[in-house]
């Protein structure tokens, strides 16, 4: 991508005018696409992007150019006007000379998507299409996207650091709609992993299809969603989500440190059920936010942010790290080389419990079981945040009963963690999902065993 | 770049077409700025210039796309080469097609100003700290500014394609924004505000510390509700938030999808009387107007629902061609994905009675002044809608006690009918649609 003494060059270029630190973050990046929607194949569309981010820190402010000139002359004049946002004074700082060191990638890479004939990924789509049409004829509508990506970053930094990563995901997935007396529904079901084509070994598009389809199927019998405060039994893998965006945006070191999280000052302090850990793990092999290093050259770890109900640590990047005099915890994270890094997370999980689920779901009287959770929202300050329910039963005398239409649910991070009454024993991870955070998109996964948490609002119009 | 140097690389890349084929060039460059401040310091000091281009390629009624970030000579004919065999793969559909000048003149619209390029860095760092300075001493119940920005952005954008279409744009844009935290015993709550303009000169830092340091303080002491049916005031930047969606329920996609609820409802009463709904990207206030659409046609007014009755859906060349008419100059994207269809600029039209008269007639109600997870909440396929949201009760008439951990739910087919009166605050927002204040009947509010 780019030759390492330019990179050399481009960090002394940087710390000429009085920088502390300095760092270089190359990213190559190729994707392709492909949509199937209304019965045809819409397009297939390619991308390319390439390009450096520079950034340079002077006290606690950091400067930051980028460019998509990767020429020697394009690297240093992006270098000077990250220095110069620096606005440092004096110079004397030193590169210190540069050590590569890789980082081993939890992904093992079996076939490149490139390697694979445009035709052959086409060919998935009119699979999936027909599979999702021959599950009921009420399925009025089906779209299909297939999509891959290819990733290539080189990081360095005036310490000395020198690795790069080589990221491959592919994505599948299938959205329905089903018409029916009272209306339209749909059904939506996605598969990911940061792996190449072999995706097809382990996942039948066809049968994508069906659960998408049966989804969507599924409501057109489902009832209006009720209103008001109930116990809220969530399925395994279903509600991962809840955990990333209720608990683990506040463990975020930035937002921490910015008294942002109602999570501050509470390391050591009991704030779950003595059952509940959750950990984060960017080296799980082959989840959707695993990589061999984050995007500021660090390897990515296994941190265990809950244990036994106990606060024990934030997750950290490289800046907020150095402030408390400590190790990143391999959290630096970027949507590409136009951003600046942040604190964010891999793949955030609540762990095993000891419970069946099926004595879970006996055991609740009257509630709602929530199969999958859509997408939603945190205020980190407050705690509270929002789903979307896009599959969700009643509960009535222990037993699964009938659907219900989509709905929110609402409740507070801090609170939820403490009602967590009892985790099942059947962990699976969620759906592949992008994360968004001060308008940056990163690549995440989640997962939870069942678990039932004692009270939680739910936003529907039944009375 | 300037747009006539852009003009001129898409130009290139369309002379390079084939007999046969349709090639359309879209190329953009910006340069940008964004000034972060924390604690009276620079937190971080962006300056970031980019550009790319994407290129749509169309041979036997066969489409194929791809598109690159860089300029670079020999990526334009990678990139073309790359569309070009991936229309191979594709269905053929003969209504895929790329637009052909249809007449109608673009707007006169004053998108770009000089002064931005006049206004020095030191300048832009000295309007965030104020900003800063202001949000902290608005309210000594304020605790803490999580972030202080100032940002610009400087962007040109060209369109050429083999049938005739030679299209340019620049503009300039500015804001400002602040994050707040207010606290009061052990409770914090969250607050932002805004302003945003063409050149600094038009950026208000008053107004976006006072938005900041109100709605994170005015949520203090705020309790959750029983659940009830209530009638709902939505704030102007609720309704906004309300009407893109609506507005993506009329695109002619959706409809010919089959994905819209309002499908053959055309001529229908599908709003109350008082509902008037229009997409006018030919409307200098808005901060999303411009004088060409994505594919490179001259925007208009369409007017989407009048008195209630739903007159249009919206259109790019393809569903217009379709659906047996023609684009409405709503072709929307950015040069890394082919068009869609959607809204530029949507509004109601506003009626006579300010916030405070709509207040006044209300006995039992809730000003929302927040949702979350509106768009996790919504599926504009059914229609069901179920939101997170925050605000003030109205009890007689008059604002009462802060409520939180609420959720308001209907179909946007209902709430839509259920309209009971439209503000006359109408408020341009940075976003595609405008607000104003909205009153609805019967929405179920979900509490405790």
């Amino acid at each position: 991508m780019i030759d390492e003494s330019l990179v050399s060059s481009t960090l002394s270029e940087a710390l000429r005018t009085g920088g502390e630190f300095a760092e270089v973050f190359a990213e190559d990046r190729r994707s392709s696409s492909a949509l199937l929607d209304d019965g045809k194949v819409e397009e297939l569309s390619s991308g390319r992007t390439r390009g450096a981010g520079i950034r340079v820190v002077v006290g606690e402010t950091t400067g930051f150019a980028h460019t998509s000139d990767l020429t020697e002359a394009g690297l240093a004049k992006a270098a000077r006007a990250a220095a110069a946002a620096a606005r440092g004074g004096g110079g004397g700082h030193q590169v210190v000379a540069l050590d590569r060191v890789d980082a081993p990638s939890p992904n093992e890479i079996e076939v490149l998507p490139e390697t694979v004939a445009k035709a052959t990924k086409v060919d998935l789509l009119g699979r999936a299409d027909e599979a999702a049409r021959a599950a009921g004829s009420a399925i009025t509508q089906v779209s299909a996207r297939y999509a891959d990506g290819r990733r290539r970053i080189l990081v360095a930094n005036s310490d000395g650091l020198l690795a790069g990563d080589d990221q491959v995901r592919t994505r599948f997935a299938v959205s329905c709609v089903a018409m029916g007396d009272t209306g339209m529904q749909t059904g939506f079901e996605s598969v990911g992993r940061p792996i190449g084509f072999e995706l097809f070994d382990e996942y039948e598009v066809d049968e994508l299809a069906r659960t998408a389809a049966n989804r969507a199927l599924t409501k057109l019998a489902a009832q209006p969603a009720p209103s008001g405060s109930m116990p809220v039994v969530i399925g395994p893998g279903g509600g991962g989500v809840l955990f990333h965006e209720a608990c683990g945006h506040g463990l975020e070191a930035d937002l921490v440190a910015k008294q942002a999280s109602v999570f501050r000052n509470r390391v050591g302090e009991q704030v779950a059920h003595p059952e509940v850990t959750l950990i984060d793990d960017g080296t799980m092999a082959r989840e959707w936010g695993a990589y061999a290093i984050d995007d500021e050259g660090r390897p990515a770890q296994r941190n265990v942010l809950i244990e036994n109900g106990v606060l024990t640590d934030y997750m950290w990047d490289l800046l907020r790290a150095r402030k408390e005099g400590r190790e990143s915890s391999g959290n630096g994270r970027r949507q590409s080389y136009q951003h600046l890094p942040m604190v964010r997370m891999t793949n955030t999980y609540l762990a095993n419990g000891t419970a069946d689920p099926q004595d879970i779901i006996a055991a609740t009287d009257r509630g709602v079981y929530v199969a999958h959770l859509g997408g939603g929202q945190v205020n980190t300050a407050t705690g509270d945040f929002v789903f979307g329910m896009s599959e969700a039963y009643l509960i009535e005398n222990g037993q699964i009963g009938a659907p219900i239409r989509e709905g929110n649910l609402i409740g507070n991070g801090p609170e939820v963690l403490s009602g967590i009454e009892v985790l099942g024993n059947d962990f699976a991870m969620g759906s592949p999902g992008t994360c968004g955070k001060d308008g940056q998109g990163v690549p995440v996964g989640d997962g939870t065993p069942t678990l039932r948490v004692a009270s939680m609002t739910i936003g529907g119009t039944a009375a | 770049m300037n747009p006539e140097e852009l003009l001129e690389i898409a130009e290139r890349i369309v002379g390079w077409g084939r007999d046969g084929e349709q090639i359309e060039a879209v190329v953009g460059h910006s340069q940008e700025t964004e000034v972060r401040v924390y604690e009276g310091e620079i937190e971080s000091l962006s300056v970031a210039e980019s550009q790319g281009v994407g290129i749509r390629v169309i041979a036997d009624d066969r489409q194929g796309f791809a598109h690159a970030g860089t300029l670079d000579p020999e990526v334009l004919e990678e990139t073309l080469a790359e569309a070009r065999d991936n229309t191979v793969f594709g269905s053929p559909d003969e209504f895929f097609g790329l637009a052909e000048p249809d007449g109608v003149e673009p707007p006169e619209l004053d998108l770009y100003n000089e002064a931005l390029l006049e206004f020095g860095t030191d300048a832009k760092i000295d309007m965030a700290l104020e900003l800063e300075r202001a949000v902290q001493a608005g309210d000594p119940r304020i605790v803490g500014v999580e972030s202080a920005d100032y940002g610009d952005a400087l962007s040109a954008d060209a369109i050429a394609t083999t049938t005739g279409i030679r299209s340019t744009g620049r503009d300039t844009s500015c804001y400002l924004t602040a994050y707040s935290l207010a606290s009061e015993g052990d409770e914090t709550q969250t607050g932002f505000g805004f302003s945003v303009g063409r050149e600094p000169s038009t950026l208000d830092v008053a107004v976006a510390a006072k938005d900041a340091v109100e709605r994170a303080t005015r949520m203090l002491g705020a309790t959750q509700p029983p659940t009830e049916r209530v009638t709902v005031v939505l704030d102007p930047f609720v309704t906004a938030q309300f009407l893109g969606i609506i507005g993506s329920t009329l695109s002619g996609e959706a409809v010919l999808k089959g994905r819209s609820l309002f499908a053959d409802r055309l001529g229908d009463q599908v709003a109350a009387p008082n509902v008037t709904l229009v997409d006018d990207p030919t409307n200098p206030e808005a901060f999303t107007a411009s004088d060409a659409d994505g594919e490179g046609l001259a925007t208009r007014r369409n007017l989407l629902i009048g008195g209630g009755q739903l007159e249009r859906f919206l259109h790019n060349s393809y569903t217009g061609r379709r659906s047996g008419s023609a684009s409405t100059g709503s072709a929307v994207r950015g040069y890394a994905s082919t068009p869609g269809v959607g809204c530029q600029a949507l509004s109601l039209v506003p009626g006579d009675q300010p916030p405070e008269e709509l207040i006044a007639g209300i006995d039992n109600g809730v000003l929302v002044q927040g949702v979350s997870g509106l768009h996790s909440g919504v599926n504009p396929v059914s229609g069901d809608f179920s939101t997170g949201a925050e605000g003030l009760r109205i009890r007689n008439g008059a604002l009462a006690e802060p409520v939180r951990e609420i959720t308001i739910a209907s179909t946007l087919q209902r709430m839509l009918l259920d309209v009971a009166a439209v503000g006359s605050d109408l408020t341009w927002l940075p976003m595609s649609s405008a607000g104003v204040s909205l009153v609805v009947a019967e929405v179920t509010m979900s509490g405790a």
